[in-house]
């Protein structure tokens, strides 16, 4: 135990290795939460890296002109601010210059001696004073000015609100939401109940039943895709209904994920002690009540990690929500929005950064507040067999 | 959208309470037609040998149905279809998969697949043992493993957006903001556009893979390795083994199963890998897969459903020794109960 605190080089190698490790995995996440965060311009215009520091940028400005100047005491004066203007930038002045080749010649606040008896003061708030002993002319006024301006890192909301109300991504959620629900608690209900049968009921076949469903966990998808696109159609024309709905989507996606559903909750049930299936039976209770009463409240933690893996995978899945529902406004879903902004958005760091971390959000919560029954879960679909 | 959360909401209600209502209504028919509390003993003792024989079936009723309907029915379906012409109307032999067998396109995918089976199965694994191992001994090796685990729980468009984001590309001289292309110019490189690199772009695509299921195996492998009697690890330490004699004589050996098994769980994903390739690349530059490959023949020009089918056809192929592996593993599990 005291081992784990002492300070010899290996343990120091293996914590920074490990650090190193997580710095790497964890750098592009990082990135797309903080860009999102960004000024537009700002994410075009540097690295994310940099957000976090005041970025020094050099600008340059042109003084006002003798339109502006202002005689006292025989002295002429023209002020105003460095930040006004056009792509004027916020910050604070560090320093100044009038030359290009020495840009921040002047540190701000101090006097700065120009030709012809000019003297200029550039203030760390950006206001400037140009005075003169005579009067300005067009040819000595208007000058450039060169400052050296920090900038304290600005975050916003903004490519939130952009994203979320005019890019259409509030709609593709809410559409997420519309497939993932019933396709989460669907399945579970009737995986459960043929789990048990198959962990706990006499029936002819049983091992067929179960080699068919360990079968199933691996058929791929695209297997699929095809013959029910056609059934769809098929039914879609025979009801004179539209063939792609949410009710489609949600059969295909309990259909889906039902292979793993019983395979996760058998697996569980059938290690329930056998002592508390029986004296159930003696007692004189049917299946279906040892089921509702005994089995249900027990498998509680199956369930939940089945309820989280399916959620995901739903929330997550791109290929089943484009096949088997459109491309509107009314059914596009997260992830198929997202694709589509790559394609429409390329270059639009601000929306596409915004758009992707409200999709991962969902899955992110879930995740961290649910953690063990998600490694539950995992450890008990994979290790065992599968 | 009001509407249709309300709609949502409703078929929410009236799917589940449908389930229930059938789970609940079959079982009271049952009793009802085949009281166990009948007048005579003889008939009490039958009805319930007949409940005995027909409820397991109402159990799986539906989920038999769903499984046939959405994995069964379409995986016989998909062999019809892929020895018939792109309407599934005319019997066409072996010609969808002879087609296959001569298309660039195809064996251009073949060779992508390949490439990745054999990449990021193995970096996945490889990477999860070397973390699940150094976490193993320090405090904080729990949050450590959470923050690799992280991108499990990311879709894969997610993963893309954020992956196209670390690959961005500038021209030379500009100011890069992806960091990849920051990083290379820093060390004085020239930036690159990682995607469109032809043969490597390949690389950069399994990278997003590898970010995402490193987690997963880091998780059951770190499990695997907590499996280890302490005892064993204890008396290689005495007998002097360093710590990497260690790790590939005795960690290694005694957790193989789960190795091969994180290698297979991969091994079966990459094979149906889609949408980052969708995401990414489209397909463009040469990086077309399997199953980007099927999509686009399920959909151009009108669709052609043989020869889509039958490209999923080689994909359940390459799947079906796992599948018959886990098949006599859960088998063999069963008669050891």
């Amino acid at each position: 135990m005291l081992k784990r605190f002492s300070l010899e080089p290996s343990r120091i190698a293996l914590n920074l290795a490990v650090l190193l490790i997580i710095a790497l995995w964890t750098f592009p996440t990082a990135g797309l939460l903080i860009s999102s965060l960004r000024d537009k311009n700002d994410i075009a215009a540097s690295g994310w890296w940099t957000a976090l520091s005041s970025a020094n940028v050099n600008k340059k400005t042109h003084l006002k002109d003798m339109v502006d100047q202002v005689e006292k005491d025989g002295k002429f004066t023209i002020s105003g601010n460095v930040f006004e203007g056009a792509d004027a930038v916020s910050g604070k002045v560090s320093a100044f210059g009038t030359k290009v080749q020495a840009p921040g010649e002047n540190a701000a606040g101090a006097s700065a001696a120009l030709d012809g008896g000019q003297s200029l003061v550039v203030n760390p708030d950006g206001s400037y004073v140009l005075s003169s002993p005579t009067a300005f002319t067009a040819d000595n006024s208007g000058i450039r000015v060169f400052y050296i301006a920090s900038q304290p890192p600005r975050f916003t909301l903004d490519n939130y609100q952009t994203v979320l109300f005019s890019e259409g991504i509030g709609r593709s959620f809410i559409n997420s939401l519309t497939v993932t629900i019933p396709s989460t608690i669907i399945p579970i209900l009737i995986a459960a109940f043929a789990a048990y049968a198959l962990a706990w009921m006499k029936l002819p076949f049983r091992g067929l039943i179960i080699a068919i469903i360990v079968g199933l966990l691996v058929v791929p998808l695209q297997m699929s895709l095809i013959p029910l696109l056609k059934l769809y159609n098929a039914a879609g024309t025979f009801m004179g209904a539209p063939s792609k709905t949410y009710l489609g989507i949600w059969l295909a996606h309990t259909g889906f994920g039902l292979p793993f559903a019983i395979y996760l909750l058998r697996s569980y049930i059938a290690g329930l002690p056998k002592d508390l299936i029986e004296s159930a039976q003696i007692d004189g209770a049917n299946d279906f009540k040892i089921f509702r009463r005994v089995v249900l409240p027990l498998c509680f933690p199956a369930l939940a990690s089945f309820a989280i893996f399916q959620f995901l995978w739903v929330w997550n899945d791109l290929l089943v929500a484009i096949v088997f529902l459109g491309s509107g406004p009314d059914q596009l879903v997260l992830t198929g929005k997202l694709n589509a902004l790559l394609g429409s958005r390329g270059g639009n760091w601000e929306i596409l950064t915004a758009s992707a971390f409200v999709t991962i959000i969902v899955p992110l919560t879930v995740f961290f507040s649910l953690q063990r029954y998600f490694v539950r879960g995992l450890l008990a679909g994979s290790v065992k067999g599968g | 959208m009001t509407a249709q959360i309300l709609y949502a909401f409703i078929t929410v209600i009236l799917g589940v309470g449908g389930c229930f209502g059938y789970f609940y209504g079959s079982n009271w028919l049952l009793d009802k037609t085949f009281p166990a509390n009948a007048n005579n003993d003889a008939s009490a003792v039958r009805n319930l040998r007949i409940q005995g024989n027909i409820r397991p079936w109402l159990f799986l009723g539906p989920a038999m149905l769903l499984l046939s309907v959405y994995l069964i029915f379409p995986v016989i379906q998909t062999i019809y279809l892929s020895f018939h012409d792109r309407a599934g109307d005319q019997f066409v032999g072996l010609a969808n998969y002879k087609w296959a067998f001569y298309d660039d396109q195809f064996r251009l995918s073949i060779f992508n697949n390949i490439l990745w089976l054999a990449v990021v199965p193995a970096l996945c694994t490889l990477m999860g043992l070397i973390i699940a191992v150094l976490t193993d001994k320090l405090w904080w090796g729990n949050l450590a493993k959470s923050l690799i685990f992280m991108p499990l729980a990311i879709s894969f468009v997610g993963a893309s957006v954020i992956w196209k984001f670390v690959y961005d590309y500038r021209g030379a001289g500009q100011q890069q903001i992806g960091i990849l292309n920051d990083v290379v110019t820093y060390f004085g490189g020239d930036p690159q556009v990682w995607i469109a690199l032809p043969f490597w772009n390949n690389f950069f695509l399994m990278a997003i893979l590898v970010w995402i299921q490193t987690g997963f195996a880091t998780v059951i492998l770190a499990a695997a390795l907590r499996g280890i009697p302490e005892d064993t690890l204890e008396a290689a330490t005495i007998d002097g083994a360093g710590p990497f004699k260690i790790f590939y004589r005795i960690m290694v050996p005694q957790i193989y199963t789960t190795i091969l098994v994180v290698w297979t769980t991969i091994t079966v994903l990459v094979l149906k890998i889609f949408d980052i390739v969708l995401t990414m690349t489209n397909s463009q530059w040469n990086t077309s897969v399997l199953a980007n490959l099927m999509f686009d023949w399920m959909f151009r020009g009108g669709g052609d459903f043989g020869r889509g089918a039958a490209i999923a056809i080689v994909i359940m192929v390459a799947v079906l020794p796992i599948m018959i592996w886990n098949i006599r593993q859960a088998n063999a599990e069963q008669k050891g109960h």
